[in-house]
C-alpha cells in the first residue's frame, strides 16, 4: 500500500478502522473544528473549490461546485449518498478504504450533511462485499455511540442519520441515477437527466452523490485547508489518488500518490511488469477507458488532465497492466461480455449493441472473424455512444474504439490467420 | 413463510429508511430471505412482497435483475468466479477450468450431490487479488491458486 498519502496511511492492523485508532490519527477533529466554531456552510465549499478536489468515482467532476448545486433554502427532506458501488473492472480502491477507514469515509459525508443542510445519508455499498458492509456498519455503530454521528451531534443543533444499503450485483448501479432507483427498491436503470440530483434525487428530494474516495479526501481539507490538499497534487488536479494496479504487475494492490505522479513509478511501486516480461499497454483509468500503448503510458503523468492529452481518461484510477504476451483480441472479448452481462437493457443502442460487440468480437477471438467485422464494431460503437441515457453505452464503446485504434493489425492478424499474434 | 428471526432482521432494515419508503429495504429483505431459503421461491418472493406491502411482481422485478438472487435451487455452496479482465490476466480464468475440472461441472450446473454449484461472476472490486472467488455471496476469498482452491473444497465437502 502507498504511504504517499493520507488516506491509505494507516497502520494496516486489524484495529486501523476502529473509531478510537480513527481519532489518534486525528479522526473527527475536522468535525469537530466545524462544530466547535460553528463554521459557515458556504465556507465548506469555498475551501474545497480551493483544493480543486474533482470526484474519485471516474468522472472526475469538481466536487465543491457539485456541492454548490445544492438548494440552500429547500424546505424538507435532502439526502447525501456515498457510492460505494465499485464494479468498474480493475477498480478496488473504495474496498481498502471502507477495510481500514471506514469512519473517514463517515466523517465526510457528516460534513457533507453539515455544509449541504441534510439530514440523512446513505452509503451504497458493493454487493460482493459483504465483510465490508458489515464493518462499515459496525465502524457506524461506534459513531453514533460517541455522539458523532445521529441527533445533535457533539452537543450541537446538528443532526444526520447515516445508514449502509447493501448492493446485490448489478453494475450499473454505479451510476448515480440507477443508484438511487436502486435504493428506493426498484431495479436500477438510470434516470434521464435532467432533472440532476441536485434537483430531483433521492425520493425525489435534492440529493449529492460522491464516491468513497472523495468523501474520504474531506476530512484533510477542512482540517488542513483547501490549499495545502492542492498542493499536494498539481492545479486543476488536486490532491492524492488511490491507484488500483492489477493486471501483469509483480504485486499489485492500492497506491495512494499525488496527482501528477508519473506512471513510470506508479509501474514501480508496483513492483514493475510481472517476470520481467515487456510492457505492452495499459488501461489507464478502469476497463471503459480506452487502451493506450505501453510507451506512451511511460511517458505519462498520471492526473485528469494528462491522461487526457494521451487519448484516455484517469476515471476511477484503476490501472490494467498487460504484457508483451496479452491477446488484445481475447481482452477486448473479457471487457465486451462484462458490458454485454451488465447492460440493464433500458435503452435500445446499448441493449443489443453490447451484444453486437461481444459476439463479433468473440467470433474474431475464435477463429470465424471476417475482415468486414472490424468495421461493423466501429459502426456499432458509433450507434451506441452518446445514444442511451447512462454512460454505461459509451463504456462500452471505448475499449472497442481505443483497441481498435491502437492494435488494428493484431486483429485483422486474427481475422486472417484464425489465431493469435502473441 | 419467512421465519421470526427473518422478519425480525428485515425489519431492521426497514428502519433504516423514512417511513414511507419500506420499498427500499426489498434488496436486504431478499438477501435475508435468500439466505433463510437458500434460493427466492415464488413463495418467498411473495412472503416478501406481504411484508413490504408491494405488489409481488414489483419484488420479482428486483429479485431477477440483481445477479446475486437464485431464482432457482443451487447447491449447499455457491461458488462465483471472477473471469473479468483484470481477474482473467491473474489466472481467473485457470481458477474456473480447475474448479469445472475439479467438481465435474460447468458455469450454472450443480454437482448430482447437491454440494456444489459454479457461477461465472462479474467485477466483484477486488482485481488486485485475482484469482477471486466468491462463496455464498458473503465470503470473499483472494489469491486462489488450484492449493488454496483445493482448500477451499475440502472445507465444505
Amino acid at each position: 500500500m502507498g504511504a504517499l498519502g493520507f488516506i491509505l496511511n494507516a497502520e494496516e492492523g486489524e484495529r486501523s478502522w476502529r473509531l478510537a485508532e480513527y481519532v489518534k490519527r486525528g479522526g473527527y477533529s475536522a468535525l469537530k473544528k466545524i462544530i466547535d466554531e460553528n463554521i459557515p456552510p458556504e465556507n465548506i465549499v469555498a475551501e474545497l473549490k480551493k483544493s480543486s478536489l474533482r470526484g474519485r468515482g471516474g468522472a472526475g467532476f469538481p466536487t465543491g461546485l457539485k456541492w454548490s448545486f445544492m438548494p440552500r433554502q429547500f424546505p424538507g427532506a435532502k439526502y447525501v449518498v456515498c457510492n460505494s458501488d465499485e464494479g468498474e473492472p480493475g477498480t478496488f480502491k473504495d474496498r481498502d478504504i471502507l477495510r481500514w477507514n471506514p469512519h473517514m469515509v463517515i466523517e465526510g459525508m457528516i460534513i457533507a450533511g453539515y455544509a449541504m443542510g441534510c439530514a440523512r445519508g446513505y452509503n451504497y455499498i458493493h454487493g460482493e462485499i459483504w465483510e465490508i458492509y458489515k464493518r462499515f456498519e459496525e465502524a457506524l455503530e461506534e459513531a453514533r455511540a460517541a455522539k458523532l454521528l445521529g441527533p445533535n451531534i457533539l452537543g450541537s443543533d446538528f443532526s444526520f442519520e447515516l445508514q449502509a444499503h447493501h448492493g446485490y450485483g448489478a453494475y450499473i448501479c454505479g451510476e448515480e441515477t440507477a443508484l438511487l432507483e436502486s435504493i428506493e427498491g426498484k431495479k436500477g436503470q438510470p434516470r434521464f437527466k435532467p432533472p440532476f440530483p441536485a434537483s430531483f434525487g433521492l425520493y425525489g428530494k435534492p440529493t449529492t452523490i460522491n464516491n468513497t474516495e472523495t468523501f474520504a479526501s474531506i476530512p484533510y481539507i477542512i482540517r488542513e485547508g483547501g490549499q495545502k490538499f492542492l498542493e499536494l497534487g498539481r492545479p486543476n488536479n488536486g490532491g492524492t489518488k488511490l491507484f488500483s494496479v492489477s493486471g501483469h504487475v509483480n504485486n499489485p494492490g492500492n497506491f495512494e500518490v499525488p496527482l501528477g505522479t508519473p506512471f513510470k513509478k506508479l509501474l514501480e511501486m508496483a513492483g514493475g511488469v510481472r517476470n520481467g516480461h515487456k510492457l505492452k499497454a495499459v488501461i489507464p483509468g478502469g476497463s471503459s477507458m480506452p487502451v493506450l500503448p505501453g510507451e506512451i503510458m511511460m511517458e505519462t503523468d498520471m492526473d485528469y488532465d494528462s491522461i487526457q492529452k494521451a487519448g484516455s481518461y484517469l476515471g476511477s484510477g484503476a490501472v490494467i497492466v498487460m504484457d508483451e504476451t496479452t491477446c488484445m483480441v481475447r481482452a477486448l472479448e473479457r471487457l465486451s461480455y462484462f458490458y454485454f452481462e451488465e447492460s440493464c437493457g433500458q435503452c435500445t443502442p446499448c441493449r443489443e449493441g453490447t451484444g453486437w460487440l461481444y459476439r463479433v468480437v468473440h467470433r474474431i477471438e475464435k477463429g470465424e472473424g471476417r475482415q468486414e467485422d472490424l468495421d461493423l464494431l466501429l459502426s456499432v460503437c458509433e450507434n451506441i455512444a452518446g445514444r442511451t441515457i447512462c454512460a454505461l453505452g459509451d463504456a462500452a464503446a471505448w475499449p472497442v474504439q481505443g483497441m481498435l485504434k491502437h492494435y488494428r493489425s493484431e486483429f485483422e492478424y486474427h481475422i486472417e490467420h484464425k489465431r493469435c499474434l502473441v | 413463510m419467512l421465519s421470526q428471526d427473518a422478519i425480525q432482521k428485515i425489519d431492521r432494515e426497514i428502519a433504516k429508511y423514512p417511513a414511507e419508503q419500506k420499498q427500499s429495504a426489498v434488496m436486504a429483505a431478499l438477501a435475508i430471505a435468500q439466505m433463510e431459503k437458500g434460493w427466492l421461491s415464488t413463495e418467498t418472493i411473495e412472503a416478501v412482497a406481504g411484508h413490504l406491502g408491494m405488489a409481488p411482481v414489483a419484488v420479482y422485478e428486483v429479485a431477477s435483475f440483481y445477479n446475486m438472487y437464485d431464482l432457482a435451487p443451487v447447491g449447499k455452496v455457491k461458488i462465483t468466479v471472477c473471469t473479468n479482465l483484470p481477474c482473467a490476466l491473474s489466472g481467473g480464468v485457470h481458477a474456473a477450468d480447475y474448479l469445472k475440472q475439479k467438481l465435474g461441472i460447468g458455469f450454472n450446473e450443480t454437482t448430482p450431490d447437491g454440494r456444489f454449484t459454479l457461477k461465472e461472476g462479474e467485477c466483484m472490486g477486488a482485481c488486485g487479488d485475482a484469482p477471486v472467488l466468491l462463496v455464498n455471496n458473503v465470503r470473499m476469498c483472494s489469491f486462489m491458486q488450484p492449493e488454496q482452491i483445493d482448500r477451499l473444497l475440502g472445507e465444505c465437502q
